[in-house]
Parts: C-alpha cells; structure tokens; sequence
C-alpha cells in the first residue's frame, strides 16, 4: 500500500512535468475514502499541548479513531503511512481569511469580498468560495487545511462560514456554514491624516469618535430590532437582515468584532453584556492591555497579524510578536492568523512559529493555528486536534512545521483523504525545471 | 508727569501726513511734518541711554542723546520712567499679501497634470515662481497690522509663501498708510521651500523632486543668461537670476530640511538664510554647521490631554519630549553662536508671542539676544539697518514705548510709533492711576474734601469721614466713582469726570439728585517698586537623545576593540562555516578570524553556543527617508534618495534588532526610468550624512510593468507610458537622449579645446541636465540599475534596451517571474534581487514562485532576499531561509542570499558581506541558528560598535517607561495649573514604500507611496 501510494505520487509528479496547461486542472480533490488508515512512527503533536513520541494514528472513515504509542496496525487493506522522523500535526486552521473570494486584489473583477451597504448581516461568504482558486493549493501546501472565509466592508459586513480546502464545490467544501457574523467596529480614535489635506479629502466636520460611537449605537439598535423580531409571533413580514441575525442570539452564530484599540474592546463588552452575544474580537492589536478583562468576560481573540510593526516607536521592538505570550498568560483564549495580502495565508505556522521565538512554548503556538481556532470558530468538536472522535485532518511534516528552516509539508489529509500538496507554484516549478534540466 | 495726554490723535493724524506729491488732493491741503521730543526716556539697544531724548521729524529720527537740544517747534514728550525700543521687524512674514489655496489633486495614484497651468512666457514648471514680486502683490491690511504693532513690530519682511520658489520679498512699515508710503525696500530677499504649494503640476512630488527642481533651475538660470536665444523669454529664469544677489531665505522647517536646503546652497554658492521649525535644538550642531542665519518661529507645541490613559497610550514619547524641550530651541542657538532672528510666523496665535518668548528665556534664551533677534539682526540681514532695527538719527521713526523693559512680564507697551506715527496700545497705563487724590466735591449744599486712594484702575478706596470702598473705574481719559460719603449713608454720590493728567474734574450727583462739580488732584503716588525679576529656576527637562527618538543615544557610539570568542561563524564566504571559533575586530574592521585568538585590547563577548554572522543586507528597503517616489514624469534620474535621508526612524532600530546592517534605499516605483538610490549602514543616532555607505557606488532605480503604467490608478492615465510597449520606449527615447547629450558635450569640449585660451566649459552652450546626466553615468558604468520588474516580457525587452544601447542591467529587483527568463538574464551579466514567497498581490505577480530564487541561483544568477518592507525587513534571515524549503538549497546558500550575495549585487563586496580579515566589522551574534524562526539578534555590530544589544534594549525599556511617565505626569500637572492643553493627537507613523504594498503596519501607520 506504502508503495502504492509512492507511485501514485511519482505518476502525479511526472504528470505534472509533462502537462502542457498549468492551470491546475489535473489537481483534483481526493476521494472520500472510507477504510481504515494508519500514520506511524510520528512525533505527533495532538495540538493541546501534548506531544506523543513515537506514536500511531489510527482513522477510520474519515475519523480520528485513537492516537496512541502501541496501536496494532492490521494487516488488512489498510492504508499505512510510516512517518518515521517526521512531525505530525492536526491540520492548521486560517481563522480570518479571504481565500476563494479574493483572487488578484488589484483586479477588481476577480474581488467578490466586499459588498454595497453598511448593514449586511444576510450576507453570505460561502456563495462566493471558489473551490477553483488557484491560491487555495498553495496555502493547504504548508498545511493550512481548513479557513474561516470572511467578508469584508461596511459595519455589518455579513457571515462567514468555516471551510475545508479540498472541494469540488462550495457545498463540498463547507465545513461550519454561516456561523458567525462580523461588526467592523468605527475606530474610537481620531486618525487625523496629515496628507488628507494634500490629496484635497476634507474630513467630514465633527468629532469623528462621536461619528463612530453613534454608528455602534446604530448597530445596537439593528440588534435590538432583530431580537425582537425574533420573539415576534404570528404572521409577520419577512426581513431578510433580522432573519440573518437570529442565531447570534442563541449563540449558534458568532459575533465577531474586529477592532484593535483599548476603546473598542471595551465597546465590544456591551455586546456581551446587553445580548449575551458570543463575541470574538479580530484584531485586537491591544489586547494585551487589558487581558484580565478579556478573561473575565471570556472574549477570544484573533490576532489577526503577528509579523507586524509595533504600534510606537515607544513599544517593546517585539511587541506584536510578544502579544500572544501575553494572552496565553493571562488565560485570555486565542488564535494566530495570517492576514498578510502579500502572501496569502500560507505564513501561518511561521506566525505562530515566531509567537513561540519570543514566549509561547511550541506547542502553545500550534494550539493557537490549531484547537485554540477551532474552538473559537466553533469547530473544535470536529477539529483543531488528533483526538478521537475528530476528523482526520492532519498535517505531516518533515520537521518542525513552525520553522520555515524545517517545515515542509509532505502529507495532509482532510476528513482522512490524503490530498494532492501540489499547487501552481510546484506545477511552475516543474516546467522550469525541466526547461533549465534541473533536478 | 502727565503734561500730555494724547491718545485719540493718532487714527486722524494718520489720514494725512505725508501726503504723496503726486496724488491730488480731494480738499483742503494738509501737509503736516510734526515734531516730536520723547524726553527723560530709558532709549534701549546696544548702548542703552537713561533719561535720553528722542526727536523724530517727518516719520524720521532725527536725534537721539542725552545732551539733545530739543528743537523750538517740538512737541515735547516727557516719557520719565518709560522705556522706548526700536520697534521690532518680523522677517518672515505674509502680511498684506494671500497665500493662494492649493486645489484638490495628488498622491500616487492621483490625476496628473504634465504641464504647467501658469499662463505666459513662464518657465516650465509652476512651483518655479521666482517671478512673484511681493511688492506689486502688498497690500496693506490694518486688521492684520494691529496686533503685530501690539506685539512692538514696526517692519516686516513679507512675500508669498507659496511655491518651490517664490520669488521676492518685500520690507513694509506696519504703519496705516497708502501701499506707497509704507514700502520701506520693495525687493529685499528671495524666497525658496521644499513646497510646492498651489501648483497642481504633477513633478515634483517629493521632496527630493522639490530638491532636484531647485538644482536644475540654478543651472537652468544660468545657462540662460548665457544663451538666452536658446531658450527664448523665460520671465521665471529671468526672475530668478535678477534676485540672486538679495538675501536668499528658505523655508525649511525641520531640522534635517535644514540640511537639505543648506546643501543646495553650497553647491550653488548661496548662503541661504534659514526659516527654521522648532525641532533644531536637536541637532544644534548640525545647525551650526551650515553656518547659516535662523529664523526661529516660537510655535513651542501645546500641552496634550493625556489624563485619560487610552489617549496617552498613542501619544509617542518623542513627540512628549519635544513638547518639554521645544522652548530650549533659541537658546540652544544661542548657546551654539548661531546667529538667528525670532519670528511670529507659524504661531496659532500671535497673543502667544510674549508668553513663549519668555518661556524660551526661561530656557535660557538671554534678554539682549532677544531683542538682537528681533532688531538689529533682521535689519541687518536684509541689509536695512541704516533704515530700521536701532534708535539712531537718520533712522525711520519705529519704536514704541513701554512701561518698563519689554520682556518682563509686567511690562505694557503704551504707543508703538511707526514711521512717526503713533498707534495707541494700552495708554491706559501711560499714567499710573494709583495714588492719593485730593478730591473736592461742590454743590450747592457746600464743598466737601475726600482723599481718594486709587489702587488699580479699577479699585479705589474713599477717605472722608470714615473709610469705604467706592466703586471706581479709570480708563486713561474717563474716570467714575461712586462712594457713600459715610458708612450710615445709604445712597452714593456718583461722580463722572475725566483726566487732565494729574487732576480730575468732572461732575456729579448725591444720593438726594442734588448737582454737584468735583476736581481731584494728585497728592502722592506709591513709590514704584522695582520690578523684582524672581530668579527663576534652570529648567528642567529629560535628557537630548540621538536620535529624538526611544532607544536614541545620550552620547554617540564610538567603535570599541571586541572578540567574539567561542562561537558558531558563519563567514558567508570559502570558509564556510566555523565551529567554535573567535572574531577580532578592531577600529570597526575585522581583523582575524580564527581559534583562540586572544587580545588585550578587546572586550570578549562569549559566543558559546552562539552563531556570527555578517550584517544582513537589504538591497531594497524604504526606511530612512523623507520622501521616496518622485513619480510626477516618467524619467527622474535627477532625484536622489540621498538628498532626502531621514536618520529619525524608528525602523532603524527595529531592523538592527533582526541584524540588518546595510540598507538599499530605494527610489519607488511610480515610473520607468526613477531615481537615484542610497546605499547607508544602520549607524543608529548618526546624521543624515554619516548615514551614507562611504565609497559605495551609484545606483538608480528602474521600474517596469503595472506601476509605471499606473495600472491601478482610479482616475484614468494620461502620462506616458500606459503600456509594456510604452515603457520600453521610455527607456530607449531616454539613453538615446543621454548619448547625444553626451556627444553634444563632448563635442563642444574638443571645439573649446582646440580654440586655444578658450576656458572649457561645455555648459556655457549645452544646457547641464542632471537627469540626461546620471544615464551618461549608467552609460559609462559610473552608476548601476536596479530594476523594479515582475513579468518575462518586460524583463527580456529592458535587457533588449540596455543590449542595444550598451549598458546592463546589474539588479532586477521583485523579478518573480525571473525563473523563466533566467538564462536570458544570465546572459545579460544581471543580478537577481527578490521576495521569498510573495504572490498574488496583483496581476503580474499572479506566477511568482517560492521556488523562484532557488532556480535563478541554480541557473547561476547572484540572488539576493530584499525585503522592501519595513516589517519583513527585521526577518530578512527567515526568509532566506525558506529557499532552503521551497528550493532546496543548503543553509549556508541561503544565508548568502542576506549577506554577500547583495553585497556583490551592490559592489561592496570588498567591504561587507562575510566575515574575513579586512572587512567592515558589520556582524550579528544570534541565539540560535540564523536560518531558524527561534533565532534572535543578541547584538548586532556596525563598524565595530555595537548599535543592537538585547540586553541594553530590556534596560532601555524600562527607562522609555519612566521618561513616558514622568512627561505625562508633567503634561497632566500643565492641566491642572491651568496652562493651554489641547487634545492627545495620536502619533502616526508614516511608513514610505514603493507602492506594491497589501501588508498592514499597524493602525497608527500610514503606508504612504
């Protein structure tokens, strides 16, 4: 079967070589695969903390079945992968992300992230996802295998829906659909622009803090309609925005606030506090100022960027690389992300690779790209961690996934089918090769 | 004491005195030329007279002394205990003349305007406008003139404040005359800025554009005169040439613009007079430097409300410490002998002019340069102090007089004559209405005697029978009192009158309606007390750091004696890598690398179980400089980043903290051919200057493709190019201008070389243009390019160009697509500068590779990781090392791609790059293996001195700490006292780049183009 599965890959590769068209097209999804599945000889790191040297995962149909040190392998028609050497992970999760809506930013026709309108609350991210998006295979190349896709603009700018990267179609590819809504929340700080002037933008007169704190006031009061229509008995006119908001109050949904400053994320507690909303802040650049709060109303955080400039000159010159160490001691539960436009989310294990150069331990920097996010997006029941009963997404890697020194991807499964890691650049990478004869 | 009490005079007197001769005149004639005696005054300047006399004669002094015979027809002044000033001259002002409103337009991707809006024989570009005369522009502005001569002004210099070159100034009176009288020197300087102001012409648009305009139209003015039918009427040259012999003033604003003004003077052979912004004392000596005149603004920043924490948490040291030490700033000129005069310019308010005059005393600044400041050196520097700026015979009659010497606080200033004219300000207090009075009530009913005791103008007791508190008021000429004439009497007497100088008289009522007359006479005044100057103590502020920023240095650096024993040496050159081995530096070199090296002389720093490498190079960054892009035409090789370097970043220090030693400051990408970069080492704290790589060569920067043809830009493209067709023809019409420019001027050189006695200077004929100028030098392979490019085809066709017109490109810098076309570039002699692993980020990035730097160094290409990103810049080792697993390459190739790769790309090989005897001591001490995530810079080296060091920086953060604290409790305590406090305004960082940007800073940056 080991063999097997060698040679599938060499005809993939040598395929690959020999394509004329490089647009992807012979990537194609796995297939559902239903049997029995072993990885051994792993230093498997569940993504909770624990790392099992050594050891054996066993799936079954797609599930996590047990990971353990002596687990018999049958000798049946079982797939078995030795990782011997090699690091295995649960698959990384992006917690904020454009993938399948944004293709070329500059190209606008290839933009389907940003929607007309302030409050967009029946917006729905999944209907854009294309599954065809050549950035997808790029991204799932360094492990990432699952993505929280967001839609952005206005102040409502609508839900998102947690999805799995290897999918025919949207459908396929949903994983948690529309489950969570997103406030952009207006800046609680004057940004007063030295080149507004310049480029003959006037500022709109007024206090632009007040602007913003009547703006949140709006979208308090957007929720207090939708409440209550909620409770609304009998016959009534259907809206399609209040209908949209109904599962953020039984906490099905989300609320996720993306906001940076102090201010905000004091704001962002009302949520919780008059609606008992499930609320998450994205962003949260400043979180490690008021940590115990965050812990105390048990607000997560997504830090949406970790290889960032500190926000003064004044701060520590590692400050935004030592922002998660903060959270982690506070016991504020939180996430890394990779936001970068530059990039496209494939950095992500080296976001959490450089939380852990300056405090986390390594295996707190996994949890946070792993469990830490599923638990925040609300998926941790199917994943996030190589536990029994989850999902068989798993990353396998040559060394320490988190160190770009070491970090190279050369397994993934998603729901236990092993996917294709072979992307746009591996494809382009062959064809120049084979032009320059290179090995 | 009070013989004369005169104000209500001056408004008519105005009206009429010196009448022109040539306007006629609407009535009767009125020619007045009156004569004024101001006796037993204190005259103050260099030699300060008491009990002096002052004559003035038809808007002239015409005596001043203590022996002075007061003329027959004088009407005298007894101005005893007064004090009389030469009235003060602001020399950089805009009175009487409008400052023109820029229109809409601008940035990166903005509408262009290629050509000049100026209607007329006019040079070419609109921010050139030498040809404004601030003379024929003057009006004057009595609402404006008011509160300068409140202040104690009597002259200005003023003109246009706007534009590149703004032409003339002109020196006017305050005075409230007709525009003919008051012109004092109708041209009296020229005026230069960074700014472009009103133009809406696209170029320049940076500072180094703004600098390069002033470069080429000095040439330009010159060439002129010498081929004036080349060119035909060109009024604005011609402007500029007609006032290159006034004194020259610039309007920097900024210490480091200072600088930058100050250079182009020197390379021209002009003095500039420097208007200056507040922030020199930063650099004082520096200033001292250019060995130019000032003009300090006194501006000193406002208190910010920083109580609430969440406000003060944005509000950035430097900017708290330059609020504390701001008023240090004319001391500090003071103190360094640099000469400089005061101006009310650029205050929000010029009711603030005393009040930070005095603080900037209370920092130091001496009474006597004061006042120097605002007479005799203005006057001086325009060259009009045989007309203003002292009390001398001769001299245009401005002075004013004032209760006491002006700077004290207590001090009012009474009159300020202008041209012989008085204008009141508070004659009020001419007199001082304190003292007993005799006062004398009449009426019917009998006389009734009170003594009055005045004790302010607004307060006054009553003496009679017993003692009550009147209610009084004084205004100088009106006086009211109203007392009861016991304490049993219920009503008042209210009396109304008004003052003869000494005595009062008036009339008045009792409390039963009965009439009644009173006069009051002057008994006694209170002896005055001296003024007594409290002896203020020094103040205090925190310490001048280099630069004015966190982590700055209290002293600067000096390179030190070190061996680095003990540790891993990656020497990024044949040595490969050496276990446990020791680096000797010594005078900022390397001098041994080895085993158990040992010398006396130098500190050991253990490297156990520690990695040395050399100083990363980054050969395409943006930090350190105050503009980037010049992107208004297609061809700028005349702008430099070096003329605009910015030691003040803060990305300095953040880099040195990911082991960058030596950056590549690049011009941006907005056009094809752009302009001239800068190589400089991170010298943390140095000046613009020491900033510099000495001995680097030239380079400029190229672009091609989506930038240049301003893909994204959302207001349409009218400049040339607009396709890869286009920008290929930039750069052949570009060399191809070069080489016959080249040829025209070797040309004329043989001809003057054969004509014997002729002096060779082949710019007598051929116009110097400094952008033709630096493509010779790339021709000659004086300069090298670096070229912004993305796509196989535009790389192919700009190796074509370059093939065809014999010069090479020795950088493709981004180059993602460079994998596919590497052979070709091979070919070509080309270097490869590029990203790891960025893609996608617009069009012609969409087939980047990670693979893409290990398959152009497989083909053979010398491969450099730039980060072109302040952020990545500070992981330039992380991201070499994802060759290693995209690419395969081995970790000591992928170091190489940070450390001597770029070094040979940039020719400073011989000099940086790896570790070897002879070398610059650039070196980074690293905790773990520098290809790794985990390793950190413990210390980074430039030049031998240690400019990074972790440790240090844990120290230092804590004392950032404290010095915050210290200035917001101090800011907090100015609130409480009741000092002026404005909002806590957020300190953003702009963050210049080259326009390929999706990568956020943070929310206090402004990724600026």
């Amino acid at each position: 079967m080991q063999i097997k599965n060698i040679a599938t890959f060499f005809a993939v590769m040598l395929l690959a070589a020999l394509m004329p068209v490089f647009a992807q097209d012979d990537i194609y999804p796995a297939k559902p695969y239903n049997g029995l599945l072993f990885i051994k000889n792993a230093t498997i790191h569940i993504g909770n903390g624990q790392v099992v040297e050594n050891g054996t995962i066993e799936v079954n149909a797609g599930k996590i079945v047990r990971v353990g040190k002596d687990i018999a392998i049958p000798a049946d028609d079982v797939k078995v992968f030795d990782a011997k050497g090699k690091h295995v992970y649960p698959g990384l999760i992006l917690s904020v992300s454009n993938l399948g809506l944004v293709e070329v930013p500059t190209v606008r026709a290839t933009s389907d992230v940003q929607e007309i309108g302030t409050i967009n609350p029946s917006i729905r991210s999944i209907v854009a996802y294309n599954t065809d998006s050549k950035i997808i295979n790029t991204v799932r190349s360094n492990g990432v295998l699952l993505a929280n896709i967001v839609p952005d603009g206005g102040v409502i700018s609508g839900s998102s829906s947690v999805v799995q990267l290897d999918a025919w179609n949207w459908e396929d590819a949903a994983y948690k659909m529309d489950a969570g809504i997103h406030f952009r929340m207006p800046a609680l700080f004057v940004r007063p622009n030295p080149f507004a002037a310049f480029l003959g933008n006037t500022a709109p007169a007024g206090d632009p803090v007040k602007r913003s704190l009547e703006q949140i006031d709006q979208v308090k009061a957007t929720l207090r309609e939708a409440q209550a229509y909620g409770k609304q008995t009998g016959v009534k006119e259907t809206n399609l925005k209040m209908q949209a908001m109904q599962g953020l109050f039984t906490r099905k949904q989300k609320f996720y606030i993306h906001c940076d400053v102090v201010k905000e994320m004091l704001v962002a507690i009302d949520f919780v506090k008059e609606f008992n909303l499930d609320v998450v802040i994205v962003g949260g650049s400043e979180s490690w100022q008021i940590a115990d709060l965050l812990k105390k109303y048990n607000i997560p955080v997504i830090l949406n960027q970790m290889h960032s400039l500190p926000t003064l000159p004044d701060d520590d010159v590692d400050q935004p690389y030592k922002t998660a160490v903060l959270l982690q001691k506070a016991g504020v539960l939180y996430a890394i992300n990779d936001e970068d436009g530059q990039h496209r989310g494939k950095n992500l294990p080296f976001n959490a690779g450089t939380a852990a150069a300056y405090g986390l331990s390594k295996e707190e920097a996994l949890s946070a790209i792993t469990l830490n996010a599923a638990k925040i997006l609300g998926v941790s029941d199917r994943t996030g961690s190589l536990e029994a009963g989850k999902d068989a997404n798993i990353v396998v890697s040559e060394g320490d996934i988190l160190d770009m020194r070491s970090s190279i991807v050369t397994m993934a499964f998603i729901q236990g089918r092993q996917i294709d890691l072979n992307n746009k650049h591996t494809q382009l990478n062959e064809r120049y090769k084979q032009k320059y004869s290179l090995k | 004491m009070r013989k004369l009490s005169m104000f209500l005079w001056g408004i008519c007197l105005s009206l009429s005195l010196f009448a022109q001769p040539t306007f006629p005149v609407n009535g009767v004639a009125d020619q007045r030329d009156p004569c004024y005696a101001f006796t037993h005054a204190t005259l103050v300047g260099q030699n300060t007279l008491t009990d002096a006399t002052l004559v003035i004669r038809a808007g002239k002094i015409s005596a001043v002394g203590n022996n002075v015979s007061i003329p027959a027809d004088a009407i005298i002044i007894d101005c005893k205990g007064k004090f009389i000033y030469p009235s003060f001259i602001d020399i950089y002002a805009d009175y009487g003349i409008a400052i023109p409103q820029r229109p809409q337009g601008g940035g990166f991707f903005g509408p262009q305007q290629i050509t000049s809006n100026q209607k007329g024989a006019y040079g070419w570009n609109q921010a050139i406008r030498s040809d404004v005369d601030g003379s024929k522009l003057f009006t004057v502005d009595d609402a404006k003139a008011k509160p300068l001569r409140e202040l104690g002004f009597g002259a200005v210099l003023t003109h246009q404040k706007d534009g590149i070159a703004r032409g003339t100034g002109t020196i006017v009176s305050l005075a409230s005359m007709k525009e003919n009288q008051v012109i004092i020197k109708e041209k009296a300087s020229a005026h230069y800025s960074f700014n472009k102001g009103s133009s809406t012409q696209s170029y320049p648009a940076s500072v180094m554009g703004s600098i390069s305009l002033l470069r080429q139209t000095y040439i330009d003015a010159q060439w002129y005169k010498n081929n004036p039918d080349k060119e035909g009427m060109n009024l604005s040259l011609q402007a500029w040439n007609n006032s290159l012999n006034l004194p020259q003033i610039f309007d920097a604003g900024d210490k480091w613009a200072a600088m930058r003004a100050d250079r182009i003077g020197d390379e021209f052979g002009y003095q500039y007079i420097i208007k200056a912004g507040g922030n020199e004392y930063q650099r004082i000596s520096e200033m001292a430097s250019t060995k130019a005149s000032f003009i300090l603004p006194l501006n000193f920043p406002q208190a910010m409300d920083v109580e609430d924490p969440n406000d003060a948490r944005f509000v950035a040291l430097a900017d708290m410490k330059h609020w504390e030490m701001a008023p240090s700033n004319p001391a500090a000129f003071e103190k360094a002998g640099i000469p400089f005069c005061l101006t009310t310019a650029d205050l929000r308010d010029t009711k603030a002019f005393y009040t930070n005059l005095r603080k900037a005393m209370d920092y130091g600044l001496s009474e006597g340069k004061a006042l120097e400041a605002l007479t005799q050196t203005p006057a001086r520097i325009l060259g009009v102090y045989d007309k203003v700026g002292s009390l001398e015979a001769g001299k245009i009659a401005n002075f004013f007089i004032a209760t006491g010497p002006v700077f004290q606080e207590k001090t009012q200033i009474l009159q300020n004559w202008v041209q012989g004219v008085k204008y009141g300000i508070k004659e009020e207090n001419w007199s001082d209405v304190k003292g007993t009075y005799n006062l004398t009530v009449q009426s019917a009913q009998g006389v009734s005697n009170y003594t009055v005791d005045a004790k302010s103008m607004s307060a006054a007791n009553v003496i009679g029978k017993d003692t009550v508190t009147g209610k009084f008021s004084y205004d100088g000429k009106l006086v009211k009192l109203s007392f009861a004439p016991d304490k049993k009497s219920k009503g008042n007497i209210r009396l109304s009158g008004v003052s003869n100088g000494d005595s009062w008289n008036g009339y008045g009522e009792d409390s039963a309606g009965n009439k009644l007359t009173w006069t009051a006479t002057l008994k006694s005044q209170p002896v005055a007390k001296a003024d007594s100057v409290k002896k203020k103590d020094a103040v205090k502020t925190g310490k001048m750091v280099y630069p004015f920023l966190p982590y700055g240095w209290e002293e600067k650096p000096k390179a030190e004696n070190l061996l680095i024993k003990n540790a891993t040496v990656w020497t990024s050159d044949e040595q490969g890598k050496l276990e446990n081995a020791d680096v000797l530096v010594k005078n900022g070199k390397i001098v041994q690398v080895g085993k158990n090296l040992s010398d006396a002389s130098a500190r050991v720093i253990d490297g156990t179980g520690k990695h040395l490498t050399a100083g990363i190079i980054d050969e395409h960054s943006h930090i350190a400089a105050a503009s980037i892009n010049e992107g208004g035409q297609s061809v700028t090789s005349e702008v430099r980043i070096a003329d605009n370097l910015n030691p003040d970043d803060i990305n300095i220090y953040r880099q040195l903290s990911g082991g960058v030693t030596t950056s590549h400051i690049l011009h941006g990408s907005a056009n094809t051919i752009g302009g001239q970069t800068q190589l400089i080492k991170l010298r943390w704290g140095s000046n613009d200057d020491e900033l510099k790589f000495q001995g680097a060569p030239g380079f400029i920067k190229f672009a091609l493709g989506e930038n240049v043809k301003r893909s994204s830009s959302t207001q349409g493209n009218q400049r040339f190019p607009d396709t890869r067709m286009g920008v290929e023809q930039v750069m052949e019409d570009a060399f191809t201008r070069a080489k016959d420019y080249e040829n025209e001027i070797n040309r004329v050189t043989a001809e003057q070389k054969s004509k014997k006695g002729t002096v060779i200077d082949p710019y007598k004929s051929v116009r110097r243009d400094l952008e033709l100028e630096a493509l010779v030098e790339i021709l000659n392979k004086k300069r090298f390019i670096t070229c912004h490019s993305y796509v196989q085809t535009e790389i192919v066709a700009a190796m074509k160009v370059g093939e065809k017109m014999g010069f090479t490109f020795n950088t493709f810098t981004h180059i993602l697509e460079g994998y596919k076309v590497a052979d070709k570039m091979k070919a070509h002699g080309a270097n490869a500068s590029t990203f790891s692993d960025w893609w996608a980020y617009k069009n012609e990035v969409f087939d980047a590779i990670p693979q893409n730097p290990a398959i152009m160094q497989r083909v053979g290409l010398n491969v450099a990781i730039n980060s072109d990103d302040a952020e990545m810049a500070r992981r330039l080792n992380q991201e070499a090392a994802k060759s290693i697993k995209y690419g395969g390459l081995t970790e000591e190739e992928a170091l190489k791609m940070v450390t001597i790769n770029p070094a040979k790309m940039l020719h400073v090989e011989d000099k940086v790059g790896s570790i070897r005897a002879g070398k610059d001591a650039d070196l980074v001490l690293w905790s773990d293996n520098p290809l790794s995530i985990y390793a950190k810079a413990e210390k980074t080296i430039v030049d031998g001195i240690v400019y990074f060091d972790r440790q240090k920086d844990q120290e230092m953060r804590k004392q950032v700490a404290a010095e915050r604290n210290r200035l917001i409790l101090k800011m907090t305590g100015e609130k409480k006292s009741g000092g002026p406090v404005g909002p806590a305004v957020p300190s953003y960082q702009v963050l210049l780049n080259c326009g390929d940007h999706s990568h956020s800073h943070g929310f206090l940056t402004i990724d600026m183009d």
